[in-house]
């Protein structure tokens, strides 16, 4: 486990114990605002360019550097996608890409700035590992291992107070078992962890058996949990701040086929549309992903459905 | 430049375009641009940049990429005629045995890095250059542009970055052959005043006849043109060079060639008649 508490501090670690890695930003400097005068030249901040920013990161990995690449989220992987793709993805490089204000976290900048199909994205590009953890805390614990790896990494940044308080240490591939239930199975990544817990919270009180996984790592991803879940609850629900094709609700259904294997599962994403921007509390409100929200759609599902 | 070394760099071009004109045939190649480049491909590896078939793995060599990627055989030729590759590869031009596609890869030796997708070596060059200046390393970095490709923005973008960060190591090499793909540049999205932009972006350019060796020699040998800025190299080229009955043409960027056709076209090289062209001619590719 890591001793440090903060994003900024654990990049300031890693970069300063080994030459080998290099900060860069789009000139999106908020959480790394103190590193400029602690890294000097290993510092780089390429102004607004996100393609020259990926390429510049390639050619620095070319040459056996670790990139830790800082933008918004849309920029970073939409503007400057076929980088990221035919630059980074064709090579194999380990250029890290943290990504801000991805799903939600956006909130009141409106679509331009909604990154909600970048799991999609990422994890169609051969050997890109994707990484979404669901507070500043558990950020903390999977960071040592990703940049230390020497794939290319996509993770959704998320600096939001601990909502759990006691995770588990991170592994590459594998869920967080916060519990375990017969009935219902919800699974989830990033900040929405906290208004899942609320609703697993809910319906337990309402006397139904109720698991709860927090998938941290979306590829590669953690097939067993799922099968497992699968096998022994009589219904999933997938719960994401990403459209409803190509995230975690995809990852299932692929994982489930693979294994030719079924189950009922209830995604809870944005089904074809943007989200209305606001303040994060009004988004979730809006949007129906608040705890009492999750939990009423979930028993709504029961109630329709010949669940088992 | 000796005459020796003259004789040397004249017949080791005709010999990668004959590799270019063999390349030309059962499927084709990017004729055009392959031949456009030639020269300055040859001129580049033959002594200029310290790098060769012994050094492929040192950190300090010098660094060639190619951001246009399609006039790859070019490449393929001179590796196969400085003994990088055996030249009875370049028969495996297309073929599912081995790496020798329309655009360079990695797993032909010497090749640093792969292209194809216009407007990203600039960028790639950049990072390299930027180790480079990390470590202290003196090696020099050229990454040479097609003129249609510098359309695209990221060239522009890249070259505003490397100009703030004083690459004086990064040298831009445009290949000015004033094709885009089927049509002039001028006709289409006019580059010119060419070096007057780069100039606005923070670059110190030459022009230069991309066909002349000696002035090829004479200009880079004054590399960096400046200590705090990137270079920038217009070569200006003839698309096809070498061949008359294709030079300048719009319809034979991309050739496939029949037998005949490249029978013909091999002596024409070497001074002959000019070959009447029969082959379809692949406009859009």
């Amino acid at each position: 486990m890591s001793t440090f508490s903060t994003y900024q501090e654990v990049i300031k670690h890693t970069a300063l114990s080994d030459e080998k890695y290099i900060v860069m930003t789009a000139e999106n400097r908020a959480v790394v605002k103190e590193l400029p005068p602690v890294l000097g030249n290993r510092f780089i901040d390429t102004g607004i360019t996100e393609q020259t920013m990926i390429g510049m990161a390639a050619g620095l990995a070319l040459r056996g550097r670790t990139p830790i690449c800082h933008a918004l989220a849309p920029f970073l992987i939409y503007r400057a996608y076929e980088f990221v793709r035919t630059d980074v993805g064709i090579a194999h490089l380990p250029v890290k890409l943290s990504a801000w204000i991805a799903g939600f976290l956006s909130d009141g900048n409106g679509p331009t700035h909604q990154a909600i199909e970048d799991v999609a994205l990422m994890r169609t590009i051969p050997g890109m590992t994707v990484f979404c953890p669901s507070d500043h805390a558990d950020m903390v614990a999977m960071l040592p291992e990703i940049w230390a790896s020497p794939d290319p990494v996509y993770l959704r940044v998320n600096v939001r107070p601990d909502v759990y308080g006691k995770h588990t240490p991170f592994k590459t591939g594998v869920a967080e078992v916060i519990s375990e239930g017969t009935d219902v199975t919800l699974l989830t990544y990033g900040m929405l962890l906290e208004e899942t817990l609320k609703a697993a919270e809910i319906l337990k009180n309402q006397g139904l058996s109720v698991g709860l996984l927090n998938m941290r790592s979306l590829k590669p991803v953690d097939e067993k949990a799922i099968l497992k879940v699968a096998a022994t609850s009589k219904l999933l629900v997938t719960v994401e701040d990403h459209f409803l094709t190509g995230g975690l609700y995809s990852i299932v259904a692929e994982v489930l086929l693979k294994n030719r294997t079924t189950a009922n599962v209830l995604p809870i994403s944005l089904n074809e549309k943007w989200f209305k921007p606001g303040l994060l509390s009004e988004v979730l409100a809006y949007e129906g992903f608040i705890g009492p929200q999750i939990a009423e759609r979930v028993q709504q599902y029961v109630a329709a459905e010949v669940v088992g | 430049m000796t005459d020796a070394k003259h004789k040397e760099l004249k017949d080791r071009a005709f010999a990668v375009r004959e590799h270019i004109i063999r390349m030309s045939t059962d499927g084709g190649c990017f004729t055009g641009a392959s031949l456009s480049c030639a020269d300055l491909i040859v001129y580049l590896y033959s002594g200029y940049l310290n790098v060769n078939k012994d050094n492929l793995q040192d950190p300090q060599r010098d660094f060639l990429l190619l951001s246009k990627g399609h006039d790859v055989p070019a490449l393929y030729g001179t590796f196969a005629e400085l003994g990088w590759i055996e030249k009875d590869r370049l028969k495996n031009h297309l073929k599912s045995n081995d790496s020798i596609y329309w655009h360079p890869n990695k797993n032909i030796p010497g090749i640093e890095f792969h292209s194809g997708s216009l407007g990203h070596l600039p960028a790639v060059g950049l990072g390299i250059a930027m180790d480079n200046k990390l470590k202290g390393y003196n090696n020099k970095v050229v990454v040479i542009t097609g003129d249609g490709e510098l359309d695209e923005g990221s060239v522009w973008e890249t070259l505003h970055v490397a100009s703030a960060y004083k690459m004086n190591n990064l040298t831009i090499v445009v290949d000015r052959n004033h094709f885009q793909a089927n049509v002039k540049t001028e006709d289409l999205i006019p580059l010119e005043p060419l070096a007057d932009k780069f100039e606005a972006f923070g670059c110190v350019v030459k022009r230069i006849d991309g066909h002349d060796f000696a002035a090829l020699d004479e200009t880079f040998s004054q590399l960096p043109f400046h200590a705090e800025k990137p270079s920038v190299i217009i070569a200006d080229t003839v698309r096809g060079k070498g061949l008359p009955s294709i030079e300048a043409r719009a319809d034979r960027w991309f050739c496939n060639f029949n037998a005949e056709e490249v029978e013909s076209l091999m002596k024409e090289l070497h001074g002959a008649a000019t070959t009447t062209l029969t082959s379809e001619t692949l406009t859009v590719r």
